[in-house]
């Protein structure tokens, strides 16, 4: 046990949380600690049993500080009493939504969108397909590829649940070909089931990408700035899955998760559950800590990760994985002027222009990058990556985004 | 606040190609050209290739101590202007003439824009066309041998003794041409000494993913067709000049050509075109360094118009 336990109140997309605990209070695993009256917001829950030692802003991965539970575990892990649905009740749409939303879900592919919200599509944008991403989210993590074969059958009851929720026919599950155990493992379990398909998939970024996995398993494209829902599809993460089915079964919330703990920094490459709350310093500790000369400390994978400077951020419910580099693996990047080879434009998922894009945000030239569709971007990262001048894509890009939202907002209001 | 640990923006892995690794490819797949250029030529070659090469890079170091930028020589571009300058030059110029048009390269075509990757035309042709233009009877009068195997016969290039040929006014056996122009060939330019080798340095180039095949291959072919379609000698107008020299080395210049694969198609297609013209429909014998020149300036416009459709592009329901 970590010598403290840190929940931020806003761990999704969507308004914050109030903490409904006081300072001393003693909370039990499970208890409800903030929630919030907004629509879109999810509350959340202690992991631990302990004392509430604090409510204070603490650090997270965005390097600032934001309000936070802080809560001294005693180690006795006193849990409340849970109570999930029975089988019919299940069956009610309502009472399933209401059920994900006590229980704190959100996506965790590592958006963070409140779950209940996505279970509610717009009445006028029926879903046919429901899919479950198992196609990791970035090299390095491996967390699906766990869950497939620790809660095989919860994610299957959890698709369930959602097809049946949001009154979808078919039911996908997209496996990496390179999981080949994972693939065997949940086609026995779901041989009996007509309606629910195993996909497998080229394990090949970013496929675990929600626009490009609808594009890969049901030969559609979401249109430019729509959601899934716009072509009948959506699809949740397969931790999520598992969640749902916790939540709605046996009335258990959202407060711990898989994550990969990776990078050849560590001592020791592995999945592990860890509590939410639990600062990514135990988490490295517990794993076997560092090995060799640490570079950089990721949360998240190395493709759109989050490189820390404070190892007391905690792990929340969209954090993936922790990927350590060794000094000799890190290397600070020396961007310099684009030499127009259109490596970064042959292999852009969202097919546009990342070069013409990042001259035009570097001399200011915002709109011209909006005529450029900087806004449809996913951040993949895969631009940089292969750019030989390492230029910054995705600092100027989401510069730009902010700055042409900042716009919108002000020409709405 | 100090921190042990080092930040920086995502992503955190690269796919470690560099500009160098780029031009170090480009100058291993020229390497053997330069060598039996070398052993064609002999001295002359060797003079203008070094030359050529140390006046781009002091140039280049010069100016961009001047504008007080980081000296990047390194990366290699200058250089390979430099041997590319060499390489459309015939083997006898006097050593000045390198000097000159490797300045003019690196100053007009390449630090008047801004430098690597702003300018529009490809320098090394930039540096051509104004030796060209300054000292034309030094071009024209600088070949090292006037196909001596070919006996008696004293036009300048393969491609102008094909041209009287076919008006006529010269006879000679074609197979001797190709063979002379496929392994070695001292009647042109330095860089046009072995086709052969020349599609080596390509295909090296495409399979190393250092250039798209896309240039090439549309550049090559259309001139093949059109040459068939307008009643000329197809593999002739493939082998003879400085067409494959163009069209593996220079017309594939990432910083003067298209970026996206769509616009790559429509620029291949437009430089093979344009070359067909100059060839047959101007007294010029050769144009393949004046097309890549015309279109360069093309080069964004296309992409403009090319550019890829963008994911999601669809109707909503």
């Amino acid at each position: 046990m970590p010598e403290e336990i840190i929940i931020p109140l806003l761990q999704h997309i969507g308004a914050q949380t109030s903490p409904i605990v006081s300072v001393g209070d003693r909370v039990l695993v499970g208890q409800k600690i903030a929630d919030s009256e907004s629509l879109v917001s999810a509350p959340v829950h202690s992991s631990v049993s302990g004392e509430v030692k604090a409510i204070e802003p603490r650090m997270t991965k965005e390097g600032t500080k934001s309000q936070s539970i802080v809560i001294a575990p005693d180690g006795k892990q006193e849990e409340v009493q849970f109570k999930g649905l029975s089988g019919e009740e299940a069956l009610d749409p309502e009472k399933v939504r209401l059920a994900v939303r006590e229980a704190g879900i959100v996506g965790m592919g590592g958006a963070g969108f409140p779950t209940h919200v996505k279970l509610t599509p717009p009445k006028d944008k029926p879903i046919t397909d429901v899919i479950i991403n198992g196609g990791e989210c970035e090299p390095y993590l491996a967390a699906d590829h766990r869950n497939f074969l620790e809660f095989g059958e919860k994610i299957i009851d959890g698709l369930k649940i959602i097809m049946n929720t949001v009154g979808a026919k078919n039911g996908y599950l997209g496996i990496e070909t390179n999981k080949i155990d994972a693939i065997y493992h949940i086609d026995k379990l779901v041989a009996s089931e007509a309606n629910i398909k195993i996909i497998p998939l080229v394990a090949i970024y970013p496929q675990g990408a929600e626009k490009q996995l609808i594009e890969t398993i049901l030969e559609k494209e979401v249109p430019s700035g729509g959601l899934p829902s716009d072509v009948g599809a959506l699809v949740h993460n397969a931790g999520t899955a598992a969640a749902i089915s916790d939540a709605v079964r046996l009335g258990r919330p959202l407060i711990e998760r898989t994550i990969s703990v990776s990078g050849y920094g560590m001592a020791g490459l592995t999945n592990v559950r860890a509590k939410i709350g639990t600062p990514i310093s135990h988490v490295i500790k517990e794993c076997g800590g560092f090995k060799g000369k640490t570079g950089k400390v990721i949360t998240g994978g190395p493709m759109t990760g989050v490189a820390l400077f404070d190892l007391s951020v905690p792990v929340i419910k969209g954090t993936l994985g922790v990927v350590v580099f060794t000094a000799d693996d890190t290397s600070i990047p020396n961007p310099r002027s684009c030499i127009r080879c259109g490596r970064c434009v042959d292999i852009c998922p969202a097919r546009i222009m990342p070069n013409y894009i990042s001259q035009y945000i570097e001399v200011d030239q915002i709109d011209r990058a909006d005529d450029f569709s900087v806004l449809d971007c996913v951040e993949c990262g895969l631009c940089s990556y292969v750019c030989p001048a390492t230029r910054p894509f995705i600092q100027l890009i989401r510069h730009a985004k902010a700055k042409i939202m900042a716009e919108r907002k002000k020409e709405e209001n | 606040m100090g921190s042990e640990y080092v930040v920086s923006a995502p992503p955190h892995i690269r796919s470690g190609e560099t500009i160098e690794k780029l031009m170090a490819w480009t100058f291993l797949a020229l390497s053997p050209v330069v060598i039996a250029t070398i052993y064609a030529f002999g001295f002359y070659a060797f003079r203008t290739i070094v030359v050529s090469i140390i006046s781009a890079i002091a140039t280049e170091a010069a100016i961009l101590k001047y504008r007080k930028m980081p000296i990047v020589i390194k990366d290699g571009s200058a250089a390979i202007t430099g041997l590319i300058l060499a390489l459309t030059l015939p083997p006898k110029v006097p050593y000045w003439i390198p000097m000159a048009g490797a300045f003019m390269a690196i100053f007009f075509g390449k630090q008047l824009f801004g430098g690597l990757g702003h300018n529009i035309f490809n320098p090394a042709l930039v540096g051509r066309a104004m030796i060209v233009i300054s000292w034309p009877s030094i071009m024209t009068s600088s070949w090292f041998t006037t196909l001596k195997e070919l006996d008696g016969i004293t036009t300048a290039t393969p491609l102008a003794a094909f041209k009287a040929v076919k008006a006529g006014t010269l006879s000679l056996d074609i197979s001797t041409v190709y063979k002379t122009l496929l392994f070695f060939n001292r009647g042109s330019c330095m860089g046009e000494v072995s086709a052969l080798l020349l599609i080596l340095g390509g295909v090296i180039l495409i399979a190393r993913k250092v250039i798209d095949w896309r240039i090439p291959v549309f550049f090559i072919g259309t001139v093949f067709i059109m040459s068939l379609l307008t009643g000329n000698n197809g593999p002739f107008n493939l082998l003879g000049g400085a067409l494959l020299l163009g069209a593996f080395f220079i017309a594939t210049d990432p910083v003067t050509s298209p970026v996206t694969r769509k616009a790559k198609v429509i620029y291949g297609v437009c430089l093979g075109l344009v070359t067909i013209l100059i060839r047959f429909y101007t007294p010029n014998p050769e144009g393949v360094m004046y097309t890549i020149l015309f279109m360069n300036a093309f080069a964004s416009l296309i992409d403009r118009y090319a550019r890829p459709i963008k994911y999601g592009m669809v109707k909503a329901k």
